[in-house]
């Protein structure tokens, strides 16, 4: 005996090309849907995952001083405030500190660099606590320098690339005419790290004539600390600035956010678009069979068996759009993750896209969901097609 | 006549048509009595009404005027019209259909259309033994074959298949041989014959072919909606 499940799903078969057209207007949708889903998802966790894997949970530094390479460059290089170097060994006295690095950032503009000049960051570090707090730094050639005094530094994997860098070569800092030693070339991490030359920060502050000074100290706070205990005791601190990572995550999502609301609406009218495509086929689908219908309810079924049936069609063609659709957003995640990169503002490294089990339910959900109230209007006039009408149309 | 023996008891059923202001009165107050068991053929010129008075007497449609009882049952009475739901409970009960152009689904097997029925209604006593349905009709060796393998008296032995799974009372044919040849008409002919002569069942038919009309018992002739 055949079930109604099986009578639909045949119907569908009838019009192959139009059923097969409809399930990838579906699949489309459903795989712009599991992508949002899981960008918002995968976002979050890379930048957590990038946020903490910089070792540190909170920056000080001097008032007024650019505490980014990348805005120091877009200043030109100036604009540097320095603070006393008593500061970083102030800060690890606090209970709730683990760790305390120290920095000091320079830029010199460096007329070989591209074709009319540019910018080169110095960022000076301490070899013992900050090859420590970028843990995830991965080396390509060599390895981090171990003497803070030593004329040597480490090449971000840009950095290197531009300067046409290996360990073992040379490097000469414009305007001071000092050499420093290759020691080490970073792998790309997709941060700013990329761009940076690292050199020990002895080195820069004899270089650069600021000797006792820094401009950044990076803070690795207590697992178990307040965060927010502790950057409020540094505030205390005379003419420094504390910038709490955290902070510049949520800014960094509301920066994103403008870019989820455009992707998520992209998704809203795709699926939209793909239901209006449902409701065309099925409805067609409808319309051509309007004598059978009519028939099938001589043969003793009820409106609402019609109904059933027409919506089990409807059913089917979601079910499968939403599985292709999700097998698409599974087998071009990296695809996908390019796509993104391109919207975003600023992205963090790893994958942007995390699509997993509960996730590709809750849009296979929504499909159907979506699907099956689309597939309202045409089961409804389905169901009200009366043999009669259908007989009468024959006869004509 | 004892009402037990009466399948279908028709009283001064009208149905009228309104075509804009035009009024078209399709059937002007039939009566009649179908005993059960009876063969009985509808026979006349297009526009007479045949198959508006079958409809109407397999509750496919209801009448503007008159009564009708199936099986003693009051169906339609004065002011009483009943909506699809009510009226597709009745017709699961008594009757079932067979069409001029057979409608199967063209995706679906012949077993897998002959029991589409089931789909929706299975009366107690329906058909169980579904193959040896089909080889009473001459078509079991054609039970995995697609509409579209078949010739047209292939598919009406099949539509005639599916209408006997429910094992009605009535069975209603209108124009069964209507795309037929005559060789096919004369074999679905013996089949209807068959089944009201061995099996009992009442049929009504509406037809133009005389030679089908002739196996009926009784042939009862329409003309401007009046017997």
């Amino acid at each position: 005996m055949i079930r109604i499940w099986q009578i639909a799903y045949k119907n569908l078969l009838r019009k192959k090309v139009r059923s097969i057209l409809t399930i990838t207007g579906i699949a489309l949708s459903a795989w712009v849907l599991v992508s949002l889903l899981g960008f918002n998802k995968g976002y979050e966790n890379a930048l957590n995952r990038d946020i903490d894997s910089m070792g540190y949970q909170v920056l000080v530094a001097a008032k007024g001083c650019p505490y980014e390479a990348a805005t120091l460059m877009l200043k030109g290089g100036t604009g540097l405030r320095y603070m006393d170097e008593g500061i970083s060994r102030d800060i690890l006295k606090y209970s709730e500190v683990k760790e305390v690095t120290p920095m000091v950032m320079q830029a010199v503009f460096d007329p070989n660099k591209g074709e009319s000049g540019g910018i080169s960051a110095y960022l000076g570090v301490d070899p013992k606590t900050f090859p420590g707090m970028k843990g995830y730094f991965q080396f390509q050639q060599g390895k981090w320098f171990t003497d803070p005094n030593a004329a040597e530094a480490v090449m971000g994997y840009e950095a290197a690339e531009l300067e046409q860098r290996e360990v073992g070569d040379k490097i000469l800092i414009p305007e001071k005419n000092v050499e420093l030693a290759v020691v080490g070339v970073l792998k790309r991490t997709g941060t700013q790290d990329d761009g940076t030359i690292f050199v020990p920060f002895r080195t820069v502050q004899r270089i650069f004539n600021v000797t006792g000074k820094l401009t950044a100290i990076g803070v690795q706070v207590d697992k178990n600390a307040r965060i927010a205990e502790v950057e409020q005791k540094m505030y205390d601190l005379p003419d420094v600035q504390v910038v709490s990572l955290a902070q510049v995550k949520q800014t960094i999502i509301s920066l994103v956010a403008t870019a989820r609301v455009m992707v998520f609406s992209i998704a809203v009218i795709a699926v939209l678009i793909a239901m209006v495509g449902v409701v065309n086929t099925i409805l067609m689908s409808v319309f051509e069979r309007f004598q059978e219908i009519g028939i099938l309810k001589s043969m003793g079924a009820l409106p609402g068996d019609v109904f059933r049936l027409i919506w089990i069609e409807t059913f089917i063609l979601c079910l499968l759009g939403g599985i292709a659709g999700n097998a698409l957003a599974l087998g071009l995640v990296r695809v996908t993750d390019i796509l993104i990169r391109r919207l975003l503002p600023y992205s963090p490294t790893g994958s942007l896209v995390m699509i997993d089990l509960p996730l590709a339910s809750i849009a296979m959900a929504a499909i159907i969901g979506v699907g099956l109230l689309a597939g309202l209007y045409p089961a409804w006039k389905a169901a009200r097609i009366r043999p009669i009408e259908s007989i009468r149309s024959q006869e004509a | 006549m004892n009402d037990t023996g009466i399948a279908i008891n028709a009283e001064g059923i009208s149905k009228i048509y309104h075509r804009g202001s035009e009024i078209i009165t399709a059937l002007d107050g039939i009566s009649l009595r179908i005993r059960k068991g009876e063969f009985v053929a509808f026979i006349g010129p297009s526009g007479s009404g045949k198959t508006t008075l079958l409809n109407i007497l397999g509750c496919l449609d209801n009448p503007t005027a008159g009564s009708l009882a199936i099986s003693g049952t009051g169906v339609f009475g004065e002011g009483t019209r009943l909506g699809e739901g009510d009226l597709t409970k009745i017709r699961r009960r008594h009757f079932g259909y067979i069409f001029q152009n057979f409608y199967l689904l063209p995706t679906l097997t012949v077993l897998e259309n002959v029991t589409v029925p089931f789909s929706f209604y299975r009366r107690g006593n329906a058909v169980t033994d579904i193959p040896a349905l089909l080889a009473s009709l001459g078509i079991e060796r054609r039970m995995n074959h697609l509409p579209g393998q078949l010739s047209g008296g292939e598919m009406q032995r099949v539509a005639i298949a599916r209408a006997l799974v429910n094992r009605p009372e009535i069975l209603l044919a209108d124009e069964p041989t209507g795309n037929l040849d005559s060789k096919r008409s004369r074999d679905i002919g013996e089949v209807l014959g068959s089944l009201n002569r061995d099996q009992g069942i009442t049929i009504i038919m509406v037809t133009h072919n005389a030679e089908l009309a002739a196996l009926a018992g009784r042939q009862i002739e329409l003309k401007d909606g009046r017997i």
